[in-house]
Formats: C-alpha cells, sequence, structure tokens
C-alpha cells in the first residue's frame, strides 16, 4: 500500500494553508496560528525539551523526568557547576551505539540555558509558555526570526530527535514542528488568551 | 589514531569506538585510571582533556585526538600535585579505588574554583562515588589543596 505521508507534515501543510478549497471554512491565519501552536507546545513540554527547560538549577533526565543523578546543577553559565561541566559526561555526539542504552547522550554545547535567561518550559500553560518564549528578556534576546533560526538548526535543538539509545524523540517529526513555527509567526505570533493576567495575578 | 597522554604522543591502531579508558589501561598500559560502571555513573574513570574532567569510560578515543589527555599518572612528576600532596597530608584514601578519579575532579574543580566552598565541592564531586565513603576527607583535603595552591 502507498503511504500518503506523514500525518504531523499533512497537519502542519494545511494549517499554514490559508486559501482552501470552495465549500471549506477558510481559517484565519490567527487561528491556523493559535492551532499551530497546540503543536509548538507539544514540542516545547516533550522531555527531550523541558528537562532542561527548568525553574530551579537540576536538570532532569530520561522520558520520566527524574532530577537529574549526581546532584548536577546549572551553574554560572548554564554548563554545569565549576569542576563538574556538563561535558565531562556528555560529548558533542551521542555515543557510539555498542555503549548501550545508559550512556550519556551528547550533542554540541550540551547545557541549560543560562541563569539569567532560564526559558522555563516545564509545568507553564499554554498562554505563559508563548508568553516566555517571546519575550525577549526571558528568551536571550531573541526576535522570531531569531527563534525561528533556533528552533530549526540549532544542533542540540536538533538532538530532540536523535537522542540515541533508550529515549523517546520529540514526538512531533521536526519538519512538522518547523511548519508550525513558521504558521505561527506569519499569522503574528499569536498567544492565547489569559496567560500572563493570570501569573500576574499569582504572583 | 594518535593520541596525546600525559605530554607523550602514542600511535594506536584500535576501533573507532574504543573507549578512552580502554586505550589507556589496556593498550597503554597506565591501569591507574579505574573501570567502575562504563556508564558515567561512578567516576572511577575521571581524566583531563585539555584540562577539563571527562569520564573515559563513554569517549571514544577518536573523539580526544589532537587534545592533551592527562591521567592520574600524569598529574605531576613526582606526585607532588597539591591535590595529591594534601590527599596524602589528610589521609583520604581507604580501598583507593576511587581515588585516581576523585583526585583529578579534583584538580580540576580547584583549577575552575581556586577557593571552593562546601557546596561547591559538593557540586563538582557528587558525580564521583566512593565506596569505602571517604567523602567527608575528600572535602578537607579539597580545602587544604587550596591552601597548598595559595601557597
Ligand atoms: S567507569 Fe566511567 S564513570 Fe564509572
Ligand atoms: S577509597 Fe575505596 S572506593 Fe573510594
Amino acid at each position: 500500500m502507498k503511504r500518503i505521508g506523514n500525518p504531523w507534515v499533512l497537519a502542519g501543510m494545511l494549517a499554514g494553508i490559508v486559501l482552501l478549497p470552495k465549500g471549506v471554512d477558510s481559517q484565519t491565519p490567527r487561528t491556523a496560528a493559535l492551532a499551530a501552536f497546540d503543536t509548538i507546545q507539544t514540542v516545547l513540554q516533550h522531555p527531550r525539551c523541558q528537562n532542561c527547560h527548568i525553574p530551579g538549577n537540576a536538570p532532569l533526565q530520561l522520558d520520566a523526568g527524574l532530577v537529574h543523578t549526581q546532584n548536577v546543577q546549572r551553574g554560572p553559565a548554564g554548563k554545569g557547576a565549576p569542576g563538574l561541566p556538563c561535558s565531562t559526561c556528555h560529548g558533542v555526539t551521542n555515543p557510539p551505539a555498542s555503549y548501550g542504552p545508559n550512556t550519556p547522550p551528547g550533542a554540541p554545547n550540551w547545557s541549560l540555558p543560562s541563569p539569567e535567561h532560564k526559558m522555563v518550559f516545564i509545568g507553564l500553560s499554554k498562554a505563559d509558555l508563548c508568553a516566555t518564549i517571546k519575550d525577549p528578556k526571558r528568551n536571550g534576546n531573541r526576535n522570531l526570526a531569531a527563534l525561528l533560526e533556533h528552533v530549526s538548526h540549532d544542533k542540540l535543538v536538533l538532538w530532540g530527535w536523535d537522542p540515541g539509545v533508550g529515549r523517546a524523540p520529540v514526538s512531533v517529526p521536526h519538519d512538522a514542528f518547523v511548519a508550525s513555527f513558521k504558521t505561527w509567526m506569519a499569522g503574528g505570533a499569536p498567544c492565547p488568551a489569559g496567560g500572563e493576567a493570570k501569573s500576574a495575578r499569582l504572583r | 589514531m594518535k593520541l596525546s597522554v600525559n605530554g607523550k604522543e602514542h600511535d594506536v591502531s584500535v576501533s573507532d569506538d574504543m573507549p578512552l579508558l580502554w586505550v589507556l589501561r589496556d593498550v597503554l598500559g597506565l591501569t591507574g585510571t579505574k573501570f567502575g560502571c562504563g556508564m558515567a555513573q561512578c567516576g572511577a574513570c575521571t581524566v583531563l582533556v585539555d584540562g577539563q574532567p571527562v569520564r573515559s569510560c563513554v569517549r571514544p578515543a577518536a573523539a580526544v585526538e589532537g587534545r592533551a589527555v592527562t591521567t592520574i599518572e600524569g598529574l605531576s612528576l613526582q606526585g607532588d600535585h597539591p591535590v595529591q600532596r594534601a590527599w596524602a597530608e589528610v589521609d583520604v584514601v581507604q580501598c583507593g579505588y576511587c581515588q585516581s578519579g576523585q583526585i583529578l575532579a579534583a584538580a580540576a574543580l580547584l583549577q575552575a574554583k581556586p577557593k571552593p566552598s562546601d557546596a561547591d565541592v559538593d557540586a563538582a564531586l557528587s558525580g564521583n562515588l566512593c565506596r569505602c565513603g571517604t567523602y567527608q576527607r575528600i572535602r578537607s583535603a579539597v580545602h587544604r589543596a587550596a591552601e597548598l595552591m595559595e601557597g
């Protein structure tokens, strides 16, 4: 049987199409963008991404998001504690498959966000997550174009789709994620209502 | 594959995925670096690569070609690196199995942070397990080494 293609890619493409065939309600770019943000949230809150996008100083590990063993810390630059940099165990590539499932994965610049720009993803509502990634004060001074570049090409981001033996890759294919990101941007990168006001109340 | 270990160049012929630890111990005969777990869980295999700590059991030797590897045998010529002197003074060692890793990890910590607090020692050395439980003496010896390095 012929495969009709990856459903996530198709969904991403459909979300990006503004002109739909006659008789089908067309989505406004804004509606499409809000729908696309659902996909973005699924990716950012996958363990491969959110395990290091944390509010505290101890990264998480594995699909279950357990606190990283060995008292591993974010450190002053996000690269681990002085004397125990992430690179002690994490190389610039995953180890060879022959090393088995319990060895540390690797990618260039293995690190957490810096303490100044923690870019917390974990536990946030859709609206708060959206506000966080758009805020240059919290996202490492990135505008939307820089964010798109980051999610499209950063090698540490891409590792989420090639995480080595024994770890689930991000559940949405990377091309569908990037397509959703573009759809979200094309619709003005809107955020679902309610987030910041709610978190302001909580503060 | 060309490796630089303790200032000496070696040309070794090993498979591409052989871990550095295997090359050090089995090919070069440098058995001071120990095998504990083989999966970056214990720290016994810690060496320095360009001065930074590395678990040699999970790093392919091919990944450190052209870089300077230091093992316990090469930390100092006479065993008199301040960390080694402090270790002897405080009499840290019990069975010794974990201690090459502990000493190299401590040297890396003091390089990064010459006056570490207890919390700094805990953060840097928690990945180095000691089944004999010499942790308190390790902590004291790191502080003593910091004093010795200050001169
Ligand atoms: S043998 Fe390398 S960390 Fe245990
Ligand atoms: S001294 Fe025995 S394991 Fe540490």
